[in-house]
């Protein structure tokens, strides 16, 4: 346990070290599989620890994007040191309309706490996309600029930066929430719901505590995520996004955080190369999630398990 | 005198050997939607351009063009990544496309962002050249905004003694503006717009609404868009609609109209561009279009082939060395060139100034082609139409751009 802990120090320190060499396209998707990360360790925690498959995460990136978009660009609140502030409103943003989904969803398991997830996450996209007043519908809102407090974090490398502190700092506190015994319940849930309240818990609170808490990484997703591309649109919120996060902890790896963002890390530089390459780099993609679904259930955090595995069986 | 002449060869003899370097290199990045509903429409712009290239030896003013097309999956946050990349990565000199107003929108600020000159070749907002133009200094639009000509089909409508008219258009920004445009000049000409109707971008069946619109009206005009088109006039004439249809230039656009039947036959709109413009340019355009891409080619088609065009003119004059950001901005919207469309130049705000086409469906045999099919006849010319009509720059600019509740709808029962 304590070889990994330190394995994912060295890497963050590694991906930190390496930044300013990067180019400069190559330093914005490190930026953008940081933000994505931190969304998908947020899926990871119902996912991986609680068993819950989140369709609707992209709502929460939202809630925390449009805040974000709204005060800054009617108010012009958050482009300075308002920015943390900002980032505590895109957390509570996020983690207030969780605790109002939650209230539905959370109730139901398995198959329907998809379909209830992707359809209250459908509703807020439905809402970014109509209510023209607010959000600009289809146009979106552009960001006036990202936030300057003594550092500019105009600089990409400044802003990259910002973003993997609060990557470092979101990794942490779900690593010390899931070996917690709140943490270690919720795995208990996971495997055996029924056990787990005959033993006296309530298993309910339990989950709607994840699934608020998952909402509140997600609303931070979104402050970071509106400040990096500039824009937030309809386009943000929809299924795609959802499912493109939900993909990224399979193929990571779920149940074991960093997983989430490797499968982040692996996606985007994916995604962005490939379409360089084949026009048809979406069945490619594709490919991959099945091919890691069928071969790999424990996703690329699992190979070094089976290798292990492989070894002690011959 | 002797001093200046000696100064003069040495100068001569410089350029002679400065000038015929080795072919440069203009990079070009490509936005445009080709996967999800658009991908049509998105195929139809890079075709235009590439037709451009392909005959001139993939040449642009003398410059080697290295095109690079990237996919925008018709979302504007993807648009956003994809220029980053083309700029950041593959260094491109200038970007070009976007489809949807949204497109436009997202784009502009990265091309002020990262100081890289953006040619919206479709994109048709209509602030992006108006009110927020300021924030912009690195675009310039070389196709139309979306209520440029329907001003003159407002002006139109009215001489054709139409009083009242129902509106329908699709509920979005484009919609608002096509509507905003052609209902601000009819009804500053006398007529009255007497009802607006709101369906949804995308919508499939037009039974709830067609029977809501006032049987009295001397005219419906329509803005639809995609396979909308195709639809409401179905729909409209199995409903027994006998009341003339005019519309906004993406109702009946070459993109559609192939696929159209005779319910549109005499239907009328307006565009700046239509494949049935009988000059010996356009005959040229649609021809070699054809025949190298099966399908007539559509104002989709023609902006892009028009912006390669223009691009061409201004490298010329830089002997193909790139001038830099701030020189091809301005060295584009000094020119003045005559286009498949017609006649095309820019007015102070980076928008085209040209010819308006109000266009009639027909049924008849163009450019020697065997078979009768749909062309959009053109039935009149507005000539040299610029963005802000006959208002004048600064009166339209102190009216808000328009949108669902502007002109306010005074005449609605």
């Amino acid at each position: 346990m304590k070889a990994k802990v330190i394995a994912v120090i060295v890497a963050i320190i590694a991906l930190g070290a390496i930044a300013p060499f990067a180019g400069s396209y190559v330093l914005v998707l490190m930026t953008q599989a940081l933000v994505l990360g931190i969304i998908a360790m947020s899926v990871d925690l119902l996912l991986g620890y609680t068993g819950l498959p989140s369709l609707g995460q992209a709502a929460y990136l939202g809630m925390g994007a449009y805040l974000t978009a709204i005060l800054a660009s009617t108010y012009g609140f958050g482009l300075g040191g308002g920015f943390w502030v900002v980032v505590v409103l895109g957390m509570l943003a996020g983690a207030a309309a969780a605790a109002v989904f939650g209230l539905f969803a959370v109730r139901a398991g398995g198959v329907y706490f998809l379909m209830i997830t992707l359809a209250l996450g459908m509703c807020v996209w439905g809402l970014a996309y109509r209510w023209n007043s607010l959000t600009g519908g289809d146009n979106g809102i552009n960001m006036p600029g990202r936030p300057e407090f003594g550092i500019s974090l105009s600089d990409d490398l400044n802003y990259f930066y910002l973003v993997l502190f609060f990557f470092v700092l979101s990794l942490g506190a779900l690593y010390v929430l899931v070996r917690s015994p709140f943490g270690r319940s919720l795995v208990g849930i996971r495997e055996r719901e029924v056990r787990m309240r005959i033993l006296g818990y309530n298993t309910w609170l339990h989950k709607y505590l994840a699934f608020v808490i998952a909402g509140a990484f997600g609303g931070l997703a979104g402050v970071l995520w509106a400040h990096l591309t500039g824009i937030v649109s309809p386009g943000d919120v929809i299924l795609t996004t959802s499912v493109d996060v939900l993909l990224m902890v399979v193929l990571g790896g779920p149940g074991t955080l960093v997983g989430g963002a490797i499968g982040a890390g692996v996606v985007t530089f994916l995604r962005e190369y490939l379409a360089t390459v084949v026009p048809w780099w979406q069945y490619v993609l594709g490919a991959v999630y099945v091919l890691t679904i069928l071969y790999l259930p424990g996703g690329l955090m699992g190979i070094p398990a089976r290798i292990r595995r492989r070894k002690n069986a011959t | 005198m002797k001093l200046f002449s000696k100064v003069g060869l040495v100068a001569g003899i410089a350029l002679a050997f400065a000038v015929p370097a080795k072919a440069q290199e203009l990079r070009i990045g490509f936005v445009a939607p080709m996967t999800g509903i658009f991908a049509q429409i998105g195929k139809d712009m890079e075709n235009g351009f590439q037709l451009y290239l392909d005959q001139h030896n993939g040449q642009l003013g003398g410059a080697k063009v290295t095109f690079i097309v990237e996919d925008t999956e018709g979302k504007p946050p993807v648009a956003v990544r994809k220029a980053e990349k083309l700029i950041r990565q593959d260094k491109v000199h200038m970007f070009i496309g976007g489809l949807l107003a949204s497109a436009g929108y997202a784009l502009a600020p990265v091309s002020s962002r990262l100081k890289t000159v953006y040619v919206l070749s479709v994109s048709a907002a209509d602030d992006l050249t108006q009110r927020d133009l300021n924030k912009y200094p690195y675009i310039i639009r070389t196709s139309w905004t979306s209520s440029q000509p329907h001003h003159p089909m407002g002006q139109w409508a009215c001489e054709q003694g139409y009083k009242r008219v129902v509106t329908i258009a699709a509920d979005y920004a484009f919609g608002h503006e096509v509507t905003g445009g052609f209902q601000k000049v009819f009804e500053d000409c006398g007529g009255k717009v007497v009802q607006k109707i709101w369906p949804p971008l995308g919508t499939k069946d037009f039974g709830p609404y067609i029977p809501t619109i006032k049987k009295d009206a001397d005219a419906i005009f329509t803005v639809m868009v995609g396979p909308m088109a195709l639809q409401f006039p179905k729909q409209a004439q199995a409903a027994g609609i006998k009341t003339p249809i005019i519309g906004g230039g993406t109702s009946y656009d070459e993109f559609v109209l192939p696929s159209m039947g005779d319910e549109v036959l005499g239907h009328v709109s307006a565009l700046q561009y239509s494949a049935a413009i009988d000059t010996p340019a356009n005959a040229a355009f649609v021809k070699a279009y054809r025949s190298k891409y099966g399908k007539v080619p559509s104002y989709y088609s023609e902006s892009n082939y028009t912006t390669a065009q223009m691009i061409d003119e201004v490298m010329k004059r830089n002997k193909g060395k790139w001038p830099g950001p701030q020189q091809f901005i301005k060295q584009l919207q000094g020119l003045k060139l005559e286009a498949v469309r017609g006649p095309v130049f820019f007015d102070d705000m980076r928008n085209p100034v040209q010819n308006i086409y109000i266009k009639k469906v027909e049924k008849k045999k163009m450019f020697g082609y065997p078979n009768e099919e749909l062309w959009n006849t053109i039935i009149k010319t507005y000539p040299d139409v610029g963005q802000f009509w006959k208002y004048g720059k600064d009166k339209f600019l102190k009216q808000p751009v328009y949108s669902r509740d502007f002109p306010p709808c005074k005449y609605c029962e």
